[in-house]
């Protein structure tokens, strides 16, 4: 495949991991946390891992969409599916994510309307294809799908299309981040930033990580090569010393972001005071909800949800795996009570979720050299 | 120790402590570069007491049958052990073959039946009604049988066109012509509208064991080779772009034949040196290898590189996010031979008309076992497991 192979190519990963090794001071222990989920899904499918010594050590952070999303959400989403004459929408992911009392796939046995869409742009077409129903779109996801969703409700406006809606549990990256670095759990030597949140915000926004906390960031893409590059990066900036922002996706992601993309979100969101995440608690200003202007659309508005907290089962340590303290099999629960296919925390759910990649590609003993 | 350590070892929020915090195997790893430290003694434990409990027999604790359950992964196994198998008592239904062996006076007889709901009717490379053969003629082919007899049973919703109807009996017959089996019996029911898509069909084929096939889910042993008979995922992605639900268009067509040439040139070249065949239907090939390397207690490693995919069809999948080792495929089967015999029944297989792109993909081995691992392309290693929920309804 043109435009995908050439970053797949396993000559090239050779040479990077040849770097790699030249780079690592003997005996010291790194750890790097990949932000992205998309990254951690990556890293277990190609076997990254295999490619580094057993002292570069990659931890799994919190930028999975759908791994942030707490219960008391998914019982707000169950709870409005059932109110009268709704046809709820929402990816496919998040059909599985077990609230307090079922997923919603369990609602939709239990007879809801609930479809899954690709894009929200689907969740309209449905209300225009139903105009007798009301049709709500559950919008999840960090600044990577939110200008997706704001341009969605832009089009909802301008078409007059008044039977749409949206429930809005979009989630901003820096917050959780902060609260991360803030977090005495946790000793990090870098991290690779997320690629896909940073085609719309840029890789400026991640400068305080080097400037507050003293750590070099590299954004990077999500295939295997530029992973094993952002790494060389950070490697390279720690030897010599260095800690700042280098962006490593340069051919996706421009510097300053995709301004336009930011306008529209801008006028569509405001931030909420404080937002709930899954394992992490209430993180001020880390949540999106919809402006005044398109409050109409708003779903919380337009119909009561319970807007009930539900505390995590308490098996589950979704919050520590999504911190990167623990590794995914260090969760009581992993793999025994936990399993893709009956899932108690998200991380099992969402192919981005660091159970779920460990689970499902990286349960095995593989054997690494240290250096 | 590096002070990394320490931070990390750290009582965690929930107050749950690493018990071995301090244990000596990772530390002789980091205080003697170059060694060779495996994963640390907790997580292969861990890893241990994981596989101890996926091989337990499963239950099935559903409420409410689901899309799942059909999809020929791990629920569906779920389903067939835990409540068929033990319901019915039958040793040649536990085996779990594609099709039963039963024999009279000395005769081996294969026998298996299949229903065919596939969405739609009509796809590029071929119809529901050629399926309906192909496919249970397939499952008497891997387990060693020369097709002989085939039960036709249909299930039409009120309203089907005739033409339609007329159609799939043309391609019925077409396809078992092709095929060297002979229509015996059959059945045929009406429902009202709404209550079936179009048309069912249900077909049981009866075969005749071929005397040089030696086979057996349970015979697969560490160092035999694994074949693969053609490129794969073709029929699961030409019915996706065949729905139009993803604004896709690409030249893919199912792969819809009988596999009874392959296997005959398979019995002919290798006989007894063939361990066991499975023809990678829904699931695909990763569900047919896991549930060897289950029922065998055996790791098969695949070589990622060596599995032949057009590029059509690995460019949709691409897009879609979907890895075509699952894809289901209705005219492709993968050979467990013996080390000695596989290069020959490789070449016979290559020979086969549709089976020129037939590789050798991968071989089995001791450890870990139950569990399968591919050597991806890039040069890292993962485990490729069951199939969980249902990616795409329908396809068969």
């Amino acid at each position: 495949m043109k435009y995908v192979d050439e970053y797949r190519d396993a000559d090239l990963g050779r040479a990077l991991s040849g770097e790699i090794l030249s780079l690592v001071e003997p005996g010291r222990h790194y750890k790097v946390m990949e932000v992205c989920g998309g990254h951690t899904h990556s890293i277990y499918k190609y076997g990254v891992d295999d490619l580094l010594p057993a002292n570069v050590e990659l931890v799994h952070g919190p930028g999975c969409p759908v791994c942030v999303i707490p219960m008391g959400r998914v019982d707000d989403g169950i709870a409005l599916a059932h109110e009268e004459g709704v046809i709820f929408t929402c990816f496919g992911d998040m059909m599985r994510v077990p609230g307090s009392n079922g997923s919603l796939l369990e609602a939709r046995a239990a007879g809801a309307d609930i479809r899954m869409v690709y894009s929200p742009l689907d969740a309209l077409r449905i209300a225009k294809e139903n105009p007798d129903r009301e049709v709500v779109f559950f919008a999840i996801g960090f600044e990577t799908t939110a200008p997706s969703t704001a341009l969605t409700l832009k089009r909802a406006r301008a078409e007059g299309v008044t039977n749409f809606s949206c429930m809005c549990s979009h989630v901003t990256i820096v917050p959780p981040l902060r609260a991360l670095l803030e977090s005495p759990d946790l000793r990090l030597d870098g991290f690779i930033g997320p690629g896909h949140v940073s085609t719309v915000v840029g890789a400026r926004p991640f400068e305080f990580i080097p400037a507050d906390y003293g750590k070099p960031v590299a954004v990077a893409g999500f295939e295997p090569l530029d992973i094993l590059q952002a790494i060389v990066m950070i490697l390279r900036q720690l030897a010599e010393g260095r800690c700042e922002v280098e962006n490593q996706y340069k051919r996706v992601v421009p510097y300053e972001g995709n301004t336009r993309a930011l306008e529209v979100m801008a006028e569509v969101f405001e931030l909420r005071p404080h937002f709930e995440w899954r394992g992490l608690g209430f993180i001020s200003h880390s949540g999106l909800k919809l402006s005044e202007a398109y409050g109409d659309l708003d779903a919380e508005r337009r119909f009561s949800v319970p807007g009930v907290r539900v505390a995590d089962p308490k098996a589950c340590q979704c919050g520590e795996v999504l911190k990167g303290v623990i590794k995914p099999w260090e969760c009581k629960v992993f793999g025994t009570a936990c399993t893709p296919e009956r899932p108690i925390g998200t991380c099992m759910v969402s192919s981005e979720g660091a159970c779920a990649a460990y689970y499902n590609y990286g349960r095995f003993a593989r054997e690494r050299e240290v250096v | 120790m590096t002070s990394d350590r320490v931070t990390s070892d750290a009582q965690s929020a929930s107050g749950y402590q690493r018990p071995d915090a301090a244990g000596p195997g990772q530390d002789a790893g980091q205080d003697a570069p170059r060694s060779t430290p495996a994963i640390s003694d907790r997580e292969q434990k861990i890893l241990g007491i994981i596989e101890t409990a996926r091989g337990k027999r499963a239950k099935f604790r559903d409420e409410k049958i689901n899309m799942a359950h059909g999809a020929g992964g791990k629920a569906t196994q779920t389903l067939i052990e835990a409540v068929f198998v033990p319901a019915f008592g039958s040793e040649t239904l536990g085996e779990m073959g594609d099709a039963g062996i039963v024999e009279i006076k000395g005769l081996q007889l294969a026998i298996t039946t299949d229903s065919y709901v596939v969405k739609p009717l009509r796809f590029p490379g071929g119809s529901i009604g050629e399926l309906a053969v192909n496919g249970t003629v397939n499952d008497l082919a891997v387990s060693g049988a020369r097709p002989v007899a085939l039960t036709l049973s249909l299930v039409l919703e009120e309203g089907l066109p005739a033409e339609d109807l007329r159609r799939e009996v043309e391609a019925i017959a077409a396809a078992a012509q092709d095929a060297g089996i002979e229509i015996v019996a059959g059945d045929t029911k009406v429902v009202e509208r709404g209550h079936a898509d179009g048309m069912y069909v249900c077909t049981t084929g009866l075969g005749r064991r071929d005397p040089r096939a030696e086979l057996s889910p349970s015979a697969v042993r560490p160092g035999d080779r694994i074949l693969l008979s053609g490129s794969i995922g073709e029929h699961g992605t030409a019915i996706m772009l065949a729905r139009g639900e993803f604004e896709l268009d690409a030249e893919i067509e199912s792969d819809t034949r009988s596999l009874w040439p392959a296997v005959d040139a398979l019995l002919e070249s290798a006989g007894s040196h063939l361990r066991c065949m499975r023809d990678a239907t829904r699931g695909g090939v990763a569900s047919v290898l896991n549930e060897i390397a289950r029922s065998s207690a055996v790791a098969i490693v695949v070589r990622e590189r060596d599995v032949p995919v057009q590029p059509a069809v690995a460019g949709a999948a691409e897009i879609l996010g979907i890895d075509p080792m699952y894809v289901a495929n209705e005219g492709k089967m993968l050979v467990f031979v013996a080390p000695e015999a596989a290069e020959d029944a490789l070449r016979a297989l290559k020979a086969v008309p549709g089976c020129e792109d037939a590789a050798e993909i991968g071989e089995v081995r001791t450890e870990p076992p139950g569990m399968v691992l591919v050597q991806t392309s890039f040069g890292g290693r993962r485990v490729m497991d069951q199939l969980v929920g249902d990616p795409l309804p329908r396809i068969c």
